[in-house]
């Protein structure tokens, strides 16, 4: 239905634009001073975000960081060759020889079987009984390292090739506890999906009662505006704009909390570094997970204040 | 401006506050609404500002069905009413301009076409020196100035006002009385709803006398009749 015919004066076209974004930033900021005159109000509910949101940011950055590591774990992938007992110390080293020329072959390296007993009495603390052996009960190896870049099916055909040999008694892929780590990181993963989702969820919960307790204050507000021509998207923009706000006032808050848990694991961190002797690094937030982190409770603050305006904004009406 | 054909208001739990009431307001017509509380002057009111529906009956503003308006076409019908509240409805959260602004603001116009035309209204009500105060400081009387320059801040055809001078003592009542007969006389329609029979008398202008949901008495359709030749040759 048209109304032009009892609308006297409006502004001209060619304004309207200008006037409708002028409008949707002094909103942003109304929204914005209103949420600064209730600071115990807005310190509560985005500390509530921030803590919510902090715990699965929390655990991302863990598993990250495992990821990290394991990923650094996996490149070092070896095959352990054991040679038959019998075979003498000169053909296995020329069986190395051999070895190293085979495709798909980086490096190997020999360790005699005096050099391994050797190794095991120092670093197993078994010494004394090891010297009451008659015998070395262990083997020569090659230690056989593939080159880097070669898939999974290229290992196996490589490891079976090696097995193939007649001095070889076992050869052994060190790669089965990884796949148990792998295993139990996609584990981790998953739980830390659901704990997102769930989390995500809270704070959608959170951040809808509170525009929905702002939308109760401001009842007489929203009636007046109503009676004098405010539209319902008109009405609704200063809530959205609010729950945007805790969004992302809460997403700053959670990203906080973690790196000043961060920096609090920091000094163990580093001992751990130093008693691996392993150039570990440890990472935290990178630009990209703080974008994401942050837009992504800023998303679900629009979406809680977005549900909760639709629930109660049009039950609002002047009587 | 309003026309209201044999409109009854029956509330759920059957309480009739309009029965058959027919009357027209013309376009830049003053009237008063008069009658005991519960004779039906809010409902009446509350009608033309699309607030309630008729239960039977036609009502029409500016020839538009109010019955038939759909629901997202209530608010563009509205910016055409100003409305004057007896407890001047005004946000005590921010100052008299933002307050007689909000109008404007709703409609989308020029930050600078709402500067002029905000303190162009809150000129016509004697308060320009009062757009920075915050309501909560103004007395009884300038507050329900603020409303009224609230509610012809972006110049309305219709001003309804329900009681404006429920609250003031004589002298303000007739100063607020006297702003709606200044708007009347630039060509603004308006219906004014008031117990005050003295100033209504003192202002001699038609009332509409509503008892217990029935007109009782129509002053404007004698004026109309005694005017009958100007208004159809102005049509």
């Amino acid at each position: 239905m048209s109304n032009s015919n009892i609308r006297r004066d409006k502004p001209a076209t060619s304004n309207r634009l200008m006037a409708y974004l002028t409008h949707h930033f002094q909103t942003l900021l109304f929204s914005l001073q209103k949420i600064y005159q209730a600071p115990t109000t807005t310190i509560m509910t985005v500390a509530v975000i921030g803590i919510t949101l902090s715990l699965p940011a929390g655990f991302y950055l863990f598993l990250k960081n495992i990821d990290a590591m394991s990923g650094d774990l996996r490149s070092t992938t070896q095959i352990t060759l054991y040679l038959k007992l019998n075979v003498k110390e000169k053909d296995a080293r020329a069986l190395r020889r051999e070895i190293g020329l085979m495709q798909k072959v980086q490096t190997t390296e020999f360790i005699s079987r005096h050099d391994a007993l050797e190794t095991f009495r120092q670093s197993s603390g078994f010494g004394k009984s090891i010297d009451t052996l008659s015998s070395n009960p262990l083997p020569h190896s090659i230690i056989v390292e593939p080159e880097t870049g070669a898939d999974t099916f290229a290992i196996k055909n490589l490891l079976n090739a090696l097995q193939a040999i007649p001095e070889v008694e076992i050869a052994k892929l060190d790669t089965e506890w990884l796949e148990r780590l792998y295993t139990i990181l996609e584990i981790a993963k998953r739980s830390v999906a659901i704990i997102t989702i769930l989390f995500a969820f809270a704070v959608l919960l959170i951040i809808g009662n509170t525009i929905r307790l702002d939308i109760q204050n401001r009842y007489q507000e929203i009636i007046v505006t109503k009676l004098i021509g405010a539209t319902n998207a008109f009405i609704r923009r200063p809530f959205l704009y609010g729950g945007i706000w805790y969004g992302l006032l809460g997403g700053l808050t959670s990203w906080i909390i973690v790196e000043i848990g961060y920096l609090a694991i920091s000094g163990p961190l580093d001992q751990l570094k130093l008693l691996y002797q392993a150039d570990l690094v440890f990472v935290t937030f990178s630009l990209h997970d703080f974008i994401i982190l942050v837009s992504s409770s800023t998303l679900l603050g629009l979406a809680g204040s977005w549900i909760a305006v639709a629930r109660h904004l049009n039950q609002i009406e002047p009587t | 401006m309003i026309e209201f054909h044999n409109v009854t208001k029956r509330y759920p739990g059957g309480f009739e506050a309009l029965n058959n009431v027919s009357m027209q307001l013309g376009a830049g017509e003053m009237a008063f609404l008069t009658g005991h509380s519960g004779a039906g002057k809010s409902t009446l009111l509350k009608i033309i500002s699309l607030i309630e529906k008729p239960t039977r009956g036609q009502a029409l503003l500016n020839r538009i069905n109010l019955n038939t308006i759909p629901k997202h076409r209530v608010p563009y019908v509205r910016r055409n009413i100003g409305i004057i509240f007896q407890d001047h409805q005004l946000l005590f959260d921010r100052p008299v301009f933002d307050n007689v602004a909000m109008p404007l603001i709703i409609q989308g116009y020029r930050p600078q076409e709402i500067a002029k035309r905000t303190r162009a209204a809150l000129d016509k009500v004697g308060l320009l020196h009062k757009e920075k105060s915050m309501p909560i400081t103004l007395s009884g009387g300038e507050q329900q100035r603020v409303g009224i320059a609230r509610a012809v801040v972006h110049k309305p055809m219709l001003l309804l006002a329900d009681e404006p001078t429920g609250n003031l003592d004589p002298v303000l009542s007739r100063e607020i009385m006297q702003i709606f007969v200044d708007f009347h006389q630039v060509g603004v329609s308006v219906l004014v709803a008031s117990h005050d029979l003295n100033l209504i008398d003192e202002l001699q202008k038609p009332a509409l006398t509503l008892n217990r949901g029935r007109l009782i008495e129509n002053g404007l359709d004698e004026s109309f009749q005694k005017s009958e030749y100007f208004s159809s040759s102005e049509r």
